[in-house]
């Protein structure tokens, strides 16, 4: 009997199950348990959120094994954990502490500023991001099993995370409305291998799930980013830099359910206390762009 | 005969493109008159702890626990066996199911997603040919009733069960191209059910 674990459809299909949800940054047992009361399909470990990288500076790392098994203690759902680009040491040792998906991402400083880390080689299956269409097929080709847009993390500025969806979703119409001789053009100029946009140009739509993450900040974000065709959001620094997490954190996960009933968002917006203070992401200089970063 | 698949969040798509493969046309339920409107409902694969806490937030916990109980032909697949399980191990505390199937089952019971495979099982639909079943943090039946019967196991495991109404896999058939579950649910759980009550 063939039995095989990490196969392609093993990693795609774990993402399957995360459609129509948010997923959580937390930085500890406490906010993991907040996260999974509330709704979360998962949660991502991680030391500082975004908009603490974004204040305090310096070098962002893969966070403390102690504190992802703590995480992984608490709660039942599925546990991812950032690794930074093109640290794959970093992501091995997220796979031998059993996380359920590894963000290779731009939120942490890059580890190499040329390769991206060979996906492939993993059990684990890898979410990465990417601001247009040629960015993620080049991060599905080297075995990523889920995309998702790039928005500018810890601002709770929504609009680059629009940007890149309409970005990746327009790219994708496009192809679909280009001749069969046509598209090994499209694929130079997409800098992505042919077969993947073929594949995309014949289906329509990614081979793998999209995600949208980066500045979302209120229940209206996540429905206008499901509304732009995200199958699901990240959310970081939103909920737990927020006045009340666990009733923003519900809220949220309402309306990414129901983006499509803006009376659903209405009655999750209700007196919700403070969102995140936020920073204009027009406001920050281009060093500071974590979206930016990968290529 | 109206089939519905419930929408709150996981991969509802898949689902629905297997049944349409099987010759039915479902619609997504997210509202109790949605549910109303359905004869059949099949519980998707995604977070059972999501989809019950979406299910209570919208006023569908009880009216579904309620159609279960009451005999609506229903199929689940993981997330979808666990929240018809009447007894679930490894739950987060508190987690509440809809139930409505005599069996006991262990949430990730073959691990992480490190874990996570893929595999050949004989599926016991009169057919020789495997079933390839794609197993993603999958629960597994640790104890059934007698009324329970047995379609699949895995080292002695039950991974696909049935009683007269419910249908529960913990794996996932609607990720591959073979839809043998799905139409069994429909012309062996569900048609009989209905006509039983016709």
């Amino acid at each position: 009997m063939a039995h095989g674990t990490g196969t392609g459809r093993v990693k795609r299909g774990m993402a399957e199950m995360l459609k129509g949800g948010v997923i959580m940054d937390v930085v500890n047992a406490e906010q993991a348990k907040i996260a999974e009361d509330a709704g979360a399909v998962a949660v991502m470990a991680l030391e500082r959120v975004p908009a603490d990288i974004r204040a305090q500076g310096g070098v962002a790392r893969m966070s403390d094994p102690d504190m992802i098994e703590k995480i992984k203690a608490a709660v039942t759902i599925p546990v991812m954990a950032k690794a930074r680009i093109g640290h794959f040491v970093e992501a091995q040792v997220l796979q031998s502490l059993g996380v359920d998906y590894i963000d290779e991402s731009e939120v942490l400083t890059p580890a190499d500023y040329k390769n991206h880390i060979d996906k492939w080689a993993f059990t684990v299956p890898f979410v990465c991001g990417a601001t247009n269409l040629g960015e993620a097929l080049r991060r599905i080709n080297e075995g990523a099993a889920m995309i998702r847009s790039k928005g500018e993390a810890g601002t709770g500025d929504v609009s680059n995370a629009m940007q890149h969806m309409r970005e990746i979703n327009g790219e994708i119409r496009r192809l679909s409305s280009l001749r069969e001789d046509e598209l090994y053009v499209a694929a130079k100029e997409l800098q992505a291998p042919y077969e993947l946009v073929k594949e995309v140009a014949e289906n329509g739509k990614l081979p793998v799930v999209l995600f949208t993450a980066g500045g979302i900040a209120t229940p209206a974000d996540a429905a206008l980013m499901m509304s732009m065709g995200a199958d699901g959001v990240f959310i970081g620094s939103g909920i737990f830099k927020s006045g009340n997490p666990a009733q923003r954190a519900a809220a949220c996960v309402r309306a990414t359910t129901f983006w499509d009933d803006p009376k659903v968002i209405a009655d999750a917006s209700r007196g919700l206390g403070e969102a995140m203070v936020g920073i204009n992401v027009a406001d920050l200089p281009a060093p500071h762009r974590l979206a930016e970063r990968g290529w | 005969m109206r089939v519905g698949v419930l929408a709150l969040q996981g991969d509802v798509r898949e689902h629905v493109s297997a049944l349409i493969a099987c010759g039915v046309y479902p619609t997504a339920v997210r509202r109790s008159q949605e549910l109303d409107a359905v004869d059949a409902l099949v519980i998707p694969g995604g977070e059972s702890t999501t989809i019950a806490h979406l299910s209570k937030s919208f006023e569908l916990f009880n009216p579904i626990k309620a159609r279960i109980a009451s005999g609506m032909p229903v199929y689940g697949s993981c997330a979808g066996m666990i929240l018809l399980a009447n007894q679930i191990l490894d739950a987060k505390d508190g987690q509440e199911v809809f139930g409505g199937l005599d069996i006991t089952v262990r949430r990730n019971a073959f691990g992480r997603q490190v874990d996570s495979f893929e595999s050949d099982i004989a599926f016991a639909d009169g057919s020789d040919v495997p079933l390839r079943a794609i197993f993603i943090r999958a629960p597994w039946v640790e104890t059934k009733g007698l009324g329970v019967e047995v379609l699949a196991q895995i080292d002695s495991h039950p991974v696909a069960v049935r009683s007269s109404t419910i249908l529960a896999t913990s794996f996932h058939p609607e990720l591959t191209g073979d839809h043998r579950i799905h139409r069994y649910f429909i012309e062996e759980v569900a048609r009989g059910a209905l006509k039983q009550v016709q």
